[in-house]
């Protein structure tokens, strides 16, 4: 029987009428799109004034909030000093905002052809996608995205100046910053590329064992020492009780090596990005045992970012940089596009996975390996803001797990490298009451984390290095 | 005089039939063990809309015939593993920018990295050699850092070359130089220590100066061996750059291989490893015809 009309099944309508002309139902149009309607569709998507204006929105007000964690104080700052001078003295301090404001008057850019690394994760899709849909072009920018083998590279490519700009783990430009595993070379976290998104995933041979506390001599894998893969792993098997450098393995494995190896035998199980999670389910080698969304709801994860020198020499291209990805976030952001970003980001210059896990990563409508099909829409997310306090809870877990020794002044390290509270300085010489700076508090798997008080909380676990 | 044989009993017909016939067990093998299994006796009673769609996430649509689902990564069959040689062979030079080029381009890039490193390595190696193979005092005084350094796996140079010379790309060409140059140099010292004292006493008898002794003398008599230790380090190299690439990435077959394992894509790895192997033959019969170009009965 031919597939287009199938007259007996109750279900489906018998005359299918998609609005684009096509024999589809309306709601299987983005699934029928080819890659290069895709790439099309979004593009049009992204130049529609209704983005335009949700996209300003979107970054504006996260900037705000980001300053003005208590709304108390927003509205006090508000009322004191008229939207407009507002407005104008976080736009005068804030490189996103200025950004907002410089969108119509293009300043001349100091360098045009840049280097992106990436490495072929979803963590990276605000990163890509900015490139076949043009994003990075529409800011005058010639940017080449070149993927990268591993995050070690990642690093010594920025250190060397290879790259202009980067794909981050979100720790990295901290320890990078503070010579951990490396010279020390000042680094930026411009945004968050995304949040959630990574999951634990184990081999098939233990779906019986999802209690942690039978993980005993497991063999893990993280992409990097300073992950928030690593971080979170320890923080979940710590909480159950079992210390992760003495009770189970813990090695780094490049993502995309991840599958193999979990194939081979050679982990039990990994705390890895996406889409190898998936890709393990798909590949029947492995079930994903929990999405760290159970672990912190909003992690970051992975960042993007440059180094310190790079802003300073060349701020309207760091500027137009930011914008792009920032474009690309917004858009990132919403439901209803991520099954097109799936096919724009999937083909073999880019992630070079198959179609089918992508779309199961974005849209969070997918198949667990343990044959249950679950819906988690927000299974991965792309909110761009750099809370400070992030920064701080990762520097907690470095000094909790021996990765730093001594005094760590946490605040000065978190706003140095999580850009946004330059900010701070700036509006008090404009003789504002300056906001404190980003430091919402959050809770990791019910513990409450206050960003004020990190050594107390480092101290408050049973399980540490210290 | 034995009466010539027919052209069908010759050895090396023979041989090429023997060759054909490995091959066909080769391929034999290969299809047998890749047979689809026997359709899964088809799932009785009707699938739930939820299983049907956990299957179709899975990528096994449950409607379609059995042969068409039969998994995405596994190992290939004879027909999928020409399909994806056809593939690559019809475009081999296409270029969807830096992270995806054709099969052709990449070898090109990785022979251009072999070339680069082991040119450099035969002009640095070639004359040390002999200055070492002229010199017993060089020689010992040489002796301890060529054991030394002879041994060490290049990769194990890389994450020196990347702090030191911070550039991946000439990295990588660092590696082939700095694995390619052993078996140069000490080919090339042995031959030039091994060539017939008389011969050199000739040329000193007719007084001919150290630099036309060293042309025309020594490197004639030498050639075979260093011949054969560049054929060794060619051989190294070629060896090498895969390895290295995988570590770079960014471009060469290496990276190939590094991309579609990402993948899991093991048709396409294998291309690669048919790939890697046929140049590196033609390498190696470049430098057997360069070999016997040079021979020289004694």
């Amino acid at each position: 029987m031919s597939s287009y009309f199938d007259p007996y099944d109750a279900d489906r309508p018998l005359r299918l009428s998609c609005a684009c002309g096509q024999d589809h139902a309306p709601h299987e149009h983005d699934a029928s799109l080819s890659r290069d309607a895709a790439v099309h569709e979004l593009t049009r998507r992204s130049e529609s004034e209704d983005f335009t204006a949700y996209s300003r929105d979107f970054i504006e007000a996260s900037l705000v909030k980001a300053l003005f964690p208590q709304d108390a104080v927003r509205r006090r700052f508000l009322r004191a000093v008229g939207k407009g001078t507002a407005m104008a003295a976080i736009g005068s301090v804030l490189p996103t905002i200025s950004l907002q404001a410089m969108a119509e008057e293009a300043a001349p850019l100091e360098k045009k052809e840049l280097k992106i690394g990436f490495i072929p994760i979803t963590c990276a899709t605000p990163l890509i996608m900015a490139h076949p849909l043009g994003f990075y072009k529409k800011q005058g920018l010639d940017v080449s995205v070149v993927k990268t083998a591993g995050w070690a590279l990642i690093r010594d490519k920025m250190i060397n100046k290879e790259y202009d700009a980067t794909h981050f783990l979100s720790p990295m430009p901290l320890s990078i910053s503070m010579g951990l595993g490396s010279t020390a070379k000042p680094m930026h976290v411009a945004t968050i590329q995304n949040t959630n998104g990574q999951a634990i995933t184990l081999a098939m041979k233990h779906k019986d064992k999802r209690d942690p506390k039978d993980w005993k001599g497991f063999k893990f894998a993280v992409p990097f020492e300073y992950s928030m893969h690593n971080f979170l792993l320890r923080y979940y098997v710590a909480e159950h009780g079992l210390d992760p450098d003495k009770d189970i393995q813990i090695r780094v494995v490049p993502p995309p090596e991840m599958v193999a190896n979990l194939r081979a035998g050679n982990i039990d199980g990994y705390l890895g990005p996406d889409p190898f999670n998936q890709r393990a389910v798909f590949e029947e080698v492995g079930f994903i045992h929990l999405l760290t969304k159970e672990i912190w709801e909003g992690h970051p994860c992975c960042a993007f970012g440059t180094s310190a020198e790079f802003i300073a020499q060349n701020p309207n291209t760091f500027a137009a940089l930011y914008r792009a990805v920032l474009t690309s976030a917004a858009m990132a952001r919403q439901a209803k596009n991520r099954e097109l970003i799936a096919k724009v980001i999937s083909p073999k210059e880019y992630l070079n996975q198959p179609e089918a896990v992508l779309t199961q990563v974005l849209t969070g409508r997918f198949a667990d390996g343990l044959g249950n099909v679950r819906n988690v829409p927000d299974r991965a997310d792309f909110n761009p803001i750099p809370w400070q306090s992030m920064a701080v809870w990762m520097l907690t877990q470095m000094k909790r797990w021996g990765y730093v020794k001594g005094d760590v002044n946490y605040k000065q390290l978190a706003e140095k490298v999580f850009l946004l509270t330059e900010a701070k300085k700036h509006m008090k010489a404009l003789g504002e009451t300056a906001p404190e700076g980003a430091y919402p508090g959050f809770k990791v798997m019910g513990k409450a984390f206050d960003p004020s008080k990190p050594d107390a909380y480092v101290n408050s676990f049973a399980i540490k290095r210290t | 005089m034995k009466p010539a044989l027919p052209w069908w009993r010759t050895e090396r017909v023979k041989a090429g039939l023997l060759s054909l016939l490995i091959l066909a067990v080769i391929l034999g093998v290969w299809h047998l063990a890749t047979l689809p299994k026997a359709a899964v006796a088809s799932s009785g009673p009707a699938l739930t809309p939820e299983q049907i769609e956990y299957l179709q996430l899975m990528g096994k649509d449950p409607g379609a015939p059995a042969d068409a689902g039969a998994g995405t990564s596994g190992f290939p069959t004879l027909a999928q593993m020409g399909h994806t040689v056809r593939e690559h062979l019809s475009q081999p030079f296409y270029d969807k920018g830096p992270n995806d080029k054709g099969v052709g381009l990449q070898l090109m890039h990785s022979l251009g990295r072999v070339g680069a490193g082991y040119l450099l390595a035969a002009l640095l190696a070639i004359p040390l050699g002999f200055a070492i193979g002229m010199s017993p005092l060089v020689y010992r005084a040489l002796d301890p850092f060529i054991q030394v350094l002879k041994p060490i796996s290049p990769l194990a140079w890389m994450p020196l070359a990347l702090y030191t010379i911070k550039d991946a790309a000439l990295s990588g060409i660092f590696v082939i130089f700095i694995c390619s140059i052993w078996p140069m140099l000490i080919n090339t010292a042995f031959g030039v220590a091994g060539v017939r004292r008389d011969w050199l006493n000739v040329a000193r008898t007719l007084e001919v100066s150290p630099w036309r002794t060293a042309f025309e003398v020594i490197l004639p008599a030498a050639a075979p061996t260093i011949l054969t230790g560049m054929r060794i380090s060619m051989g190294i190299a070629w060896l090498v750059i895969v390895a290295a690439e995988m570590l770079v990435g960014g471009t060469g077959i290496g990276y190939f291989v590094w991309n579609e394992w990402n993948n899991l894509s093991l048709p396409n790895v294998i291309f690669a490893i048919l790939m890697i192997g046929l140049v590196g033959m033609v390498l190696d019969n470049l430098f057997a015809r360069w070999q016997k170009a040079v021979t020289y009965v004694d």
